[in-house]
């Protein structure tokens, strides 16, 4: 793949029709400027900002934009909020549709077979193979990624959180948390 | 299309197999990948939908063994080769050996942060009202489209009811094919296990697709 991916390069390059300095730029962008630290900062603020929580709810867009994070990916956006009765899991079935504003590329497993083909239908599954199993009578709604609307699971704040701050806050907050494949983590004990 | 990328529901897969801090790229080529799809997108000559279509339309014995990027860049080489911007020659030679058709707006290092924090938003005024409202049950069309569509077949001729309306977007199923943006309305439609999966479904799931106008009626 190597060899077949320079040769491409090699072809759009020669022909004037790409600038390897700005793949350069989107591979620095992805790696280092956009990835889950963005949907973290935005559930931390949730977590400790009542009436942006409720902005989020209603304009996901415009309150998630408001904090900087805007672009590819992430121009039509919708927060989904766990409940104690209710666990969001987001998945794309058709491709690999993800929110890379807030979360950044999405993880292999996203991309790949055996999450999109059972996530729809055995979500359960899913997610005992990342260690989480659900209390009995907690529901879970899935999100089929279908069109161009992008989904951000809110994740529960965990309990004992109450004296951290946003900061210390978003440190809880997983990407696997912010697609439904986890919770939360809870703060280490000293 | 009834193509391998539409895999809601399929079995066989094995396991999912998350990968402990899994860095963002796995190989060096892959990043290359990422950019020459982005860069070669952003010349203005395709969509995103026929982008997506051209990777589903992979054989799916090629599909299903290939990786991400490897099912990114062979649909990119597609692409590349239906628009007339590589040539069977230049692949076959691994260098430019056919001119370049025409001049084009090329993307530089200095155009891409403007470019990647602006996107490419779908969203799409709209002259005439929804159908549809919050509540309504819908039925998704019994259909098996020969092009590109974003009508999962797990979510096919099921009744489910309109959780939210979103507005106007750009349709998939025309634009893929170059015939036009042909706005219309997208809903998210909610289903329950039972009305997917029939009566062995796990209690309490409920699914939700987006779909456009076009894939209902009522119900």
């Amino acid at each position: 793949m190597t060899a077949r991916v320079r040769a491409l390069e090699s072809i759009l390059v020669g022909k004037g029709l790409v600038n390897p300095a700005a793949i350069d730029a989107i591979i620095e962008t992805y790696e280092e400027k956009i990835g889950p630290r963005n949907g973290a900062h935005v559930v931390a603020k949730a977590w400790t900002d009542p009436d942006f929580a409720v902005w989020l709810k209603t304009d996901a867009s415009a309150a998630i934009a408001s904090l900087g994070y805007t672009g590819r990916q992430g121009e039509h956006m919708r927060a989904v909020f766990n409940t104690a009765g209710v666990h969001n899991l987001v998945v794309c079935t058709l491709c690999s549709c993800y929110p890379w504003s807030v979360l950044g590329l999405p993880p292999v497993w996203y991309k790949s077979p055996p999450y999109r083909s059972r996530a729809v239908m055995d979500p359960h599954g899913i997610l005992a193979e990342f260690g989480l199993v659900l209390p009995a009578d907690t529901s879970v709604r899935v999100w089929d990624s279908t069109a161009e609307l992008r989904y951000l699971v809110i994740p529960q704040r965990p309990a004992g959180t109450d004296d951290l701050d946003a900061e210390a806050l978003a440190g809880l907050v997983t990407r696997d948390s912010m697609i439904g494949a986890g919770l939360a983590r809870f703060p280490a004990t000293p | 299309m009834n193509g391998p990328q539409d895999l809601g529901g399929q079995m066989g897969f094995g396991l999912v197999a998350p990968e402990i801090d899994e860095p963002v790229f796995h190989a060096g080529w892959e990043k290359r990948v990422l950019g020459l799809t982005l860069c070669a997108g952003a010349l203005g000559k395709w969509t995103i939908d026929e982008s997506r279509h051209a990777r589903e339309s992979l054989h799916p014995a090629e599909y299903y063994a290939s990786s991400y990027y490897e099912i990114w860049i062979k649909g990119l080489e597609a692409l590349l080769l239906r628009h007339g911007l590589v040539t069977e020659a230049d692949l076959a030679a691994g260098k430019a050996v056919d001119p370049a058709p025409g001049v084009m707006q090329v993307l530089t290092a200095d155009d891409v942060p403007a470019r990647l924090a602006r996107g490419g938003p779908c969203d799409r005024p709209m002259p005439t009202p929804p159908r549809f409202a919050v509540g309504d049950r819908v039925r998704t069309l019994r259909t098996n489209p020969v092009g590109h569509t974003r009508l999962p077949r797990y979510a096919r001729d099921c009744v489910g009811t309109i959780e939210a309306v979103n507005g106007g977007f750009v349709f998939p199923d025309t634009n893929a094919h170059g015939a036009g943006e042909a706005p219309d309305y997208v809903y998210t439609v909610v289903f329950t296990g039972q009305a997917l999966w029939g009566e062995s479904a796990s209690p309490g799931l409920s699914v939700s697709i987006d779909a456009w106008e076009s894939y209902l009626v009522a119900a």
